[in-house]
């Protein structure tokens, strides 16, 4: 292997026998060494020295008891407190409870030095999980470290949160870590992109607005930081490839640099340069080229060097082979890589290396639809490796066969894939290619007892680990039926035969999911088989009855099977002695279906109208409503019974009087009080000032449950319960008498596995004739001819059993479904005369009550919103933006923008001295703009500014006029920089020139930066005349000319709303002028640029945004003259911007 | 790379670190699995084992195993190495690694795994600097 492990081979022998007097004296210079004589150390030899679990447990137990004395004692010292965590991390991983201490984990982090904070944060990382209460405590920790001037506290807080961080606490750090993007240190940056990645993971709508960022970390000077934010984009481009196709060229380059070996020689792994890089990078490229040529084009090149340069022999360059093989594929082919990779493939395949022959046939298989004839060039090693003793090459030739299965290789290969589901004991194996089987067997069944009988194996070897659509589809199929009349009856006469067969069998197990189909088989059609006695079939169902294997569920089948068959028969004794037995039966169901069939037998005629013979894909018609009880409803209600109310309607009924009537003394009367206090004021997240009154707002529910500390879970903790461990059974074998052993871990390292003796097979030819002969059936219809068009599962042509017309059947499902539910409801188990679609139809069922359920409570909503102006509801963006237009006066008014009302003596001034009052071009003209007005002048020049808010950014158009007589060459007009404000694109605007008595225009993009109610970007402009001469302005931009209306759905803001965690509520009193909520809103959309969602009563939900994509959501609600104004959004800064203008505007108006 | 466990010959844990979250009863149970699983194989066999519908890459270095869970997709022969690497890592950083430090000092074969991978993506691929930034912080205490 490495050449480092090989030279610490040589160390070893001289180390080996000192092991045993415990510590060990070694030169190495590592620290850390002392601490095995510390208590850590006497613990683990301890516990080596002892021979059974049971004394394990028992000093394990003592050792936790006195860890959970010294930590909870108040006089630990930290640096005590830091040896008990490393002890609780063992005791932890030898898999004992010890969730006492994780609370002084945390407080580890928070307290100790660096060194014992490391320990602190290791063991949080290990203890807790992403959604422990617990993680909330550790936030201020991590904020407090994020903005230490120590670069190591940093580095451990980055650590941290990329392992474990709580979502709802992202915004919280979010900013901290933007801010270590730019920090000097690599290490740092890279930290801090790879916590951003975590959060991209777990919330990626919050970093939404750092894109660019990524971008910038792309291009980092370091490639540290440059392959972490690989993992980001691989991410984001696995979800939508095309958002990035254009960033195609810079990772076509980085890749070049790369395997050009650019980078730094330490990234080189084994002198190959930086492998996991290079990887990373074919992924990518692989996704943003898959059926796109022109992205594909730029990468062709590349890919080709990549393949020539990965020419050492070592496992790292095969993995980039394997890789490149894969992206060669997965892109628009080009013939000549192509060729390439398959001959790359090829070495994989014959290599004696075990590794590398799975990863051969791993790439076969991956590319084998592409390529069929790949699969014939190396059909011998296929056939070698079907027998091969290692199980995971032997599934994956099998998978490998699985794709190149048509219609004449079909009944060999499915013959090996049962041979190896019969010997196979994992369930997970079992299931995915059990389904295979199913699948294959219906594509290209040549016969139908061949099929039949695939069927059977099917079943009785997936048993109840059989996906349920693989009985469904079989059952549907033998139902529907195909186009040939003929070939149907003789389908289904085969499989009675094969059914009562195997029936025959006295003692065999069949799995539940194998007896229902043989059921519904048998009574819907062993009727065609007319030299059995139906006696003798309804003898071997009641037998199966009486079975103790068989599920009650298993056992609905068998009886709807035989009062099918009772159907058709004129009386038999079976099925009296059946009824009989049942009748008294405990099992309530079962009772049910022998009553329920014994009356159908006393009424033959209704019977044969209930259970036709093979009708049932046909439709039932079915009184759904119920319609013939009417008279007996009627007559109930006339003697004074109560109506009958359906179960939610009772549910709500019993909730509101659970309310009405509190029998609880002391019941949650906090939450109440505190609304009582805490009307007006801000208002804490959690002071819950929706008591009793609220609708059942599912938005604010949901909030209760993020938002309030849970204690409960808490509280565990510290209760009795934490104290009792709880016992769990330890993970490892008895024979603990093990001594640790000594050897270097690189001592004995075990090379790969000697070569498969291929040659060996080679030498016995009787052998070889039998596997060339067993190829030939393998690979019959791959031949270059046949090949590509039987290859693939678009393959129709060949499919045996066609379906007949889905859109009919589907129909048929519904309406059964229907019929059921209404059925269902009121007459409990009905005999089921489609037991085949039971699981479609129960699917159906709870989507149809969903559906129900939903559309009522639309029409509720409906109701509730019919005060609202339809016109606000669906007014559209123009239609907003021009009513902000009209009311633009207003909107400013208070901000101090003199530039909006500039006083009519200048105005006129200017006006006379020169007759140049710019005006926005057409194209702007149309979007919503401020007027034009002044913004300085001098002798020489006037500037105007015009606002245009367009819809992402605020669009600052300045005008340059010339007031003089002769030409200024090269105005530099430039805007300083603002904490605040981003300028898109560059700050300056050079005119060359500016003619006499002329104006000329620039535009500037502007973005808010950081949040402020109101913000001065200033400038300058540079011109030359006669003299240097040099304009200074300023322009007042406030927060709501970044503002603009977020159209989404009251369904995308349920979901948003339970995503952000930043909010601010707060009471604002409502003018007298518009004290309904309908007018206020109107108010807040109109000045604020808010979009109305929705309105429901006396509730109101808004959304906008800030640009370029922060949002920020807005819950109103009308209470006795006061407007409650919720706000949330990811910034925190927002909501408090939006909330003193929203007081401003109710104010005003 | 979902999960890593080190486990010595006689099925004895040393490390485990988990990448996605899971019930503790869970994880003992697929700790007790694995080791059994990956104990019981033959040393002539290849690397990789399908565990549900995971992928388990394995590699005994001496008398201990490491182990990385990966998905389907992954490369096999990639982890293998992040495995490799690993070993190297901890052999630069104690000089000459063997069973011994690893149990003596787990924790610091914790910061060691924390520099290398995050959230199961492999992270510092520069070995120099990966073993300086454990090196840096170890510095620092003293």
């Amino acid at each position: 292997m490495s050449d480092v492990v090989e030279q610490t081979l040589s160390v070893l022998p001289g180390l080996l026998g000192q092991h045993d007097s415990g510590a060990r004296p070694r030169s190495a210079g590592a620290s850390g060494r002392i601490s095995a004589t510390s208590r850590l150390g006497s613990l683990i030899r301890s516990i080596t020295a002892l021979t059974s679990k049971h004394e394990e447990e028992k000093l394990i137990q003592q050792e936790l008891t006195s860890l959970k004395a010294t930590v909870s004692a108040p006089n630990t010292t930290l640096r005590l407190m830091k040896e008990c965590m490393v002890r609780l991390i063992y005791c932890e991983m030898l898999g004992y409870e010890s969730s006492f201490g994780y609370i002084h984990a945390i407080k580890l982090a928070q307290q100790g030095n660096l060194l014992e904070k490391r320990v602190g944060y290791l063991a949080v990382s290990l203890f807790l999980h992403e959604n422990h209460e617990l993680l909330l405590l550790l936030v201020n920790t991590v904020v407090k470290d994020l903005q230490s001037t120590n670069l190591v506290e940093v580095c451990m807080a980055l650590t941290i949160v990329s392992q474990i961080f709580p979502r709802e606490m992202i915004p919280a750090v979010l900013p901290l870590i933007e801010d270590k993007l730019q920090h000097s240190k690599e290490i740092i940056r890279r930290k801090a992109v790879q916590a951003l990645y975590k959060f991209y993971l777990i919330a990626p709508n919050q970093v939404q607005h750092i894109h660019d960022k990524f971008r910038k970390a792309l291009c980092d000077r370091d490639a540290g930081v440059m392959a972490a934010s690989l993992h980001i984009y691989l991410q984001m481009i696995k979800e939508n490839s095309s958002g990035y196709k254009d960033l195609t060229g810079s990772f076509v380059t980085i890749l070049k640099q790369v395997v050009g070996g650019k980078l730094p020689i330490d990234f080189n792994y084994h002198s190959v340069p930086a492998p996991w890089l290079q990887i990373q990078l074919l992924r990518i490229l692989g996704l943003l080229g898959k059926d796109d040529p022109r992205t594909s084009e730029l990468m062709y090149d590349v890919l080709d060097e990549s393949l020539r340069r990965a020419e050492i022999n070592h496992n790292i360059t095969y993995a980039i082979l394997f890789e490149c093989v894969q992206t060669i594929y997965t892109i628009y082919p080009k013939y000549e890589l192509l060729e390439k990779a398959a001959k790359c493939i090829g070495k994989f395949v014959l290599s004696p290396k075990i590794n590398l022959k799975y990863l051969g046939l791993k790439a076969l298989t991956y590319v084998i639809q592409q390529d069929p004839n790949l699969a014939l060039q190396h059909q011998m090693t296929i056939i070698e490796c079907l027998d091969h003793p290692d199980p995971i090459i032997k599934r994956e030739t099998l998978e490998l066969l699985y794709r190149i299965t048509n219609g004449q290789n079909v009944i060999v290969i499915v013959q090996k894939i049962l041979d190896y589901l019969k010997e196979s004991k994992e369930e997970y194996a079992i299931m995915n290619f059990v389904g295979k089987v199913a699948e294959l067997a219906e594509k290209y069944s040549p016969s139908n007892e061949w099929f039949i009988q695939t069927m059977n194996a099917v079943f009785s070897v997936g048993g109840d680990v059989v996906h349920p659509d693989i009985p469904n589809n079989f059952l549907r199929l033998l139902a529907e039926g195909f186009d040939d009349g003929k070939e149907d009856g003789q389908l289904r006469m085969y499989a009675v035969q094969s059914y009562l067969a195997l029936l025959e069998e006295e003692d065999a197990l069949y799995p539940q999911k194998f007896l229902q189909v043989m059921s519904w088989v048998l009574g819907e059609y062993s009727s065609l088989v007319t030299d059995v006695d139906p006696e003798v079939i309804l003898t071997k169902l009641h037998s199966l009855l009486k079975k103790t294997f068989v599920t009650s569920e298993t056992k609905a089948w068998i009886m709807a099977a035989i009062t099918k068959i009772a159907s058709h028969t004129s009386c038999s004794k079976t099925v009296d002695k059946l009824i009989q037995e049942f009748s008294n039966s405990l099992d309530t169901c079962m009772r049910q279906y022998a009553f329920e069939l014994k009356h159908l037998c006393e009424d033959k005629a209704l019977m044969k109208n209930l259970l036709p013979f093979d009708a049932c894909c046909n439709d039932m018609v079915v009184d759904a409503s119920l319609s013939f009880l009417d008279g007996f409803v009627a007559e109930g209600l006339g003697r004074g019974a109560a109506p009958y109310k359906p179960h939610h309607q009772r549910q709500e009924e019993k909730l509101s009087q659970e309310k009405a009537l509190n029998f609880e003394p002391y019941g949650l009367s906090l939450a109440s009080s505190m609304s009582s206090s805490g009307i007006t004021g801000r208002q804490s997240p959690t002071g819950l000032s929706f008591g009793s009154d609220t609708s059942g707002n599912s938005a604010e529910t949901g909030h209760k449950e993020t938002n309030t500390l849970k204690l409960e879970g808490v509280r565990k903790l510290w209760g009795k319960e934490g104290y009792l461990p709880k016992k769990e059974n330890k993970v490892g074998k008895e024979n603990e008498t093990q001594t640790v052993s000594c050897g270097s871990l690189l001592a004995g390292q075990v090379g790969d596995p000697p070569a498969l003796q291929s040659d060996q097979v080679a030498s016995l030819s009787e052998e070889d004739k039998e596997k060339q002969q067993l190829a030939s059936t393998l690979f019959i219809g791959l031949g270059s001819s046949a090949g590509v068009s039987l290859m693939g599962k678009a393959d129709t042509a060949t499919q045996k059993f066609k379906r007949k017309s889905k859109i009919n059947e589907t129909q048929n499902i519904e309406e059964a479904s229907g019929f059921q539910n209404s059925a269902a409801s009121d007459f409990g188990p009905l005999l089921d005369t489609v037991p085949a679609d039971i699981g479609d139809c129960e699917g159906n069922i709870c989507t149809r009550l969903r559906k129900a359920s939903l559309g009522s409570s639309d029409t509720v909503e409906d109701n509730l919103a019919f005060e609202t102006p339809q016109s606000l509801k669906e007014s559209d963006l123009d239609d907003r933006l021009s009513d902000s237009r009209l009311s633009q006066s207003s909107l400013f008014a208070d901000s101090n923008i003199e530039i909006f009302q500039p006083s009519p003596s200048s105005q006129w001034e200017s006006a006379s001295k020169t007759p140049l009052i710019p005006s926005l071009p057409e194209e702007l003209e149309e979007l919503t703009h401020s007027e034009v007005a002044e913004l300085c002048q001098s002798d020489a020049l006037a500037l105007y500014l015009c606002k245009v808010w367009t819809d992402d950014s605020l669009l600052l158009t300045v005008f340059v006029s010339n007031k003089t007589t002769s030409a200024f060459n090269a105005v530099n007009l430039v805007f300083e920089e603002a904490e605040q404000f981003q300028i898109l694109e560059s700050p300056t605007y050079h005119f060359p020139v500016i003619e006499a008595q002329s104006v000329e225009r620039c535009q500037k993009c502007v973005w808010m930066n950081k949040i402020c109610t109101q913000g001065v970007l200033s400038g300058s402009v540079d011109y030359q005349s006669e003299m240097e001469t040099h304009l200074e302005f300023s322009i007042t931009l406030s927060l709501l000319d970044f503002i603009r209306p977020m159209a989404i759905t009251t369904e995308d803001f349920g979901k948003l709303w339970l995503s952000l965690s930043n909010d601010v509520k707060q009471n604002i009193k409502m003018p007298s002028s518009q004290d309904s909520l309908p007018a206020a809103l109107n108010t807040l959309q109109q000045k604020l640029k808010l979009h109305i969602v929705d309105i429901i009563g006396n509730e109101g939900i808004l959304a906008c945004q800030l640009l370029p994509s922060v949002p920020c959501l807005l819950h109103c609600r009308t209470h006795s003259g006061m407007l409650a104004v919720w706000f949330r959004s990811p910034c925190s800064a927002l909501p408090d911007g939006l909330l003193y203008q929203c007081q401003k505007v109710m104010e005003e108006s | 790379i979902h999960f890593i466990l080190l486990f010595s010959r006689q099925g004895k844990l040393r490390l485990q670190k988990w990448y996605m979250t899971l019930p503790d009863k869970e994880k003992k149970k697929i700790i007790r699995e694995i080791i059994q699983i990956i104990l019981s194989r033959n040393q002539k066999t290849s690397s990789f084992v399908d565990w549900k519908d995971l992928k388990l890459v394995y590699k005994r270095y001496a008398s201990l195993y490491f182990c990385c869970a990966i998905e389907e997709q992954d490369n096999e022969l990639l982890t293998l190495e992040v495995i490799h690497r690993y070993v190297e890592l901890l052999d630069r950083y104690f000089g000459n690694v063997c069973e011994l430090d690893i149990i003596f000092n787990f924790e610091k074969a914790y910061f060691i795994l924390d520099e290398f991978i995050i959230g199961g993506e492999v992270q510092e691929t520069s070995k120099r600097s990966a073993v300086k930034a454990i090196e840096d912080s170890d510095m620092l205490q003293e």
